[in-house]
């Protein structure tokens, strides 16, 4: 489980994420949403450790991950898949190099086991066969799909997507979109999806969150989130022009 | 007035934080040295990167530099004193002085460089936050290798400068002056100190392990995409080339 208690990150003097403040549980699919630059990205960050709050804090299975030494965090890393807005490549390497770099630096397994588990993990997301290209001739969707597949490569035990369907036509973001439902219902992780894309929401999600002006506004199940009468949270998910958002920037 | 020391002050800061922090780094990559058999493939990689790939570049400006010492030596000496020493004091230059600063400039050039470009742009691109979510410390894996190999491959480039640049220096002093190569290769030998060169050497070493260092700390932090890349490339270039000059300087003072 995973706790986030009164989270609050501000970067120079722009506020981020003011009181975040939400549970996760075991094995379930979370969706967070909320509108671009309203802080997901930031927020999925902070529980891998890759941001630290300026206050308040995060529990993984109850060990508070800012205090944990070095070791300790990395340790606690190899449980957690994370799925990049822009996948992220190590664009020096192939796609089974980068698929394959957490078993070559942190198991003893041979070369043909570790050859093994990158094609298993490749056919799972539905890239057979371009083992051997380099990122920049993968198109976008391909190289979200062999994040994924570096992300779930150590088996994790939770899996954190940013924004995985978005910039995907629809076919490719559906396949995403059942892939999620598949690792999560094939391997028991628990899901935590960061997303704007509506579709997606209504098929993968247990739960969904949205995140606005640095808190979390609304909690609940996907029938819960269009009966909602929170205005906010009405007008993003029936994606209209009017209402209390106006498409300024955000302002904080 | 207030403002201007004001600002003093703000800069006087942040070079000390800046400098501390370039420290921190340092010390980070040297407990990693412990563990340098389990990546030995990424030290080799970086020493063929570093080091192999960049003797075309060195002997290139070896050669010129030793000719280019061996014309400005006789233009001196003309006159006051034999030609006949004229091996011995363009090689002592060479080997103290041109040797191993030219090879570290041009080296800051290229490796310097590239370091922060590669390193910025994997930090722009979140690739170094890909390593850290995957459980691999970028300092264990981007730094080490590279400050490792700037340490030992700049000396053993400077070795192929001076041997290169005395080369070169014979050619120009035959063409130019028919300087028999017994005259010319006599008088280095006569006199060739080993402490000569080795003083050289170890301002490479200082010159390397500055460079790559430099390169890291300006690629990790690198920020604004591409233009930010672009910014640190400069930026690594010029502040390597202007702390290897330094350490000429006190380097000289030290060991002279
Ligand atoms: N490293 C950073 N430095 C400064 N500002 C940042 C940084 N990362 C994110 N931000 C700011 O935080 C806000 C939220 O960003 P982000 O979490 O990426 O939004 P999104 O919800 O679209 O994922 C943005 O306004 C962005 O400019
Ligand atoms: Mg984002």
């Amino acid at each position: 489980m995973i706790a986030i208690r009164n989270l609050k990150k501000s970067f120079e003097n722009k506020t981020v994420l003011r009181d975040v403040n939400l549970d996760i549980y075991d094995g379930e699919k979370l969706v967070i949403i909320g509108r671009s630059g309203c802080g997901k990205s930031v927020l999925l960050k902070h529980i891998v450790n890759l941001m630290q709050p300026d206050n308040g804090y995060i529990l993984v299975d109850n060990i508070a991950i800012k205090r944990v030494g070095q070791k300790d965090l990395f340790h606690l890393r190899k449980q957690f898949g994370f799925l990049f807005q822009s996948a992220a490549l190590f664009d020096s390497m192939t796609v089974v190099e980068n698929i394959a770099l957490p078993l070559v630096e942190h198991t003893d397994m041979t070369l043909k086991e570790i050859n093994e588990k990158v094609a298993e993990k490749l056919e799972l997301v539905g890239l057979p066969g371009v083992e051997y290209l380099k990122p920049a001739e993968l198109s976008g969707g391909m190289k979200k799909r062999v994040g994924l597949a570096r992300a779930i490569i150590m088996d994790p035990k939770y899996i954190l997507y940013d924004e995985p369907t978005t910039g995907l036509d629809p076919i490719m973001a559906a396949n995403i979109d059942k892939l999620i439902i598949e690792l999560s219902e094939k391997l028991n992780v628990t899901s935590i999806v960061v997303t704007h894309d509506m579709q997606s929401v209504a098929k993968v999600a247990d739960r969904v969150v949205m995140l606005h002006n640095g808190k979390i506004i609304f909690s609940g199940s996907i029938d819960e989130l269009y009966a909602t009468d929170n205005k906010v949270v009405n007008q993003f998910v029936t994606a209209n022009a009017e209402g209390p958002i106006q498409p300024k920037p955000v302002t904080y | 007035m207030v403002e201007f020391i004001e600002y003093l002050g703000k800069r006087i800061i942040l070079f000390f934080q800046q400098a501390g922090a370039v420290f921190i780094l340092v010390w980070k990559a040297a407990r990693y040295l412990s563990k340098i058999w389990n990546n030995r493939s990424l030290v080799l990689n970086q020493m063929l990167e570093i080091g192999v790939r960049s003797i075309p570049l060195v002997i290139f400006v070896g050669i010129f530099a030793g000719a280019v010492a061996s014309v400005q030596t006789a233009y001196q000496l003309k006159g006051y004193i034999s030609l006949n020493y004229l091996g011995a004091a363009t090689s002592v230059a060479i080997f103290i002085e041109l040797g191993p600063v030219l090879t570290a400039l041009v080296i800051a050039g290229r490796v310097g460089a590239s370091i922060a470009a590669e390193i910025g742009t994997m930090k722009v691109t979140e690739q170094i936050d890909a390593l850290e979510s995957l459980a691999i410390d970028p300092i264990r894996y981007l730094a080490m290798p590279r400050i490792l190999s700037g340490f030992f491959m700049i000396p053993i480039l400077t070795i192929i400068a001076d041997f290169v640049g005395v080369l070169g220096a014979y050619v120009v002093a035959y063409i130019n002056l028919g300087l028999p190569p017994e005259i010319f290769f006599g008088s280095v030998k006569e006199f060739f100190s080993i402490l000569n060169v080795m003083s050289g050497l170890i301002k490479a070493f200082f010159f390397g392990g500055t460079t790559a260092i430099i390169g890291c700390y300006v690629g990790f932090n690198t920020t604004g995409g591409a233009e930010g890349v672009g910014k640190a490339t400069i930026r690594a270039f010029v502040l390597s080339s202007a702390l290897i000059l330094l350490n000429d300087y006190i380097l000289s003072v030290l060991l002279f």
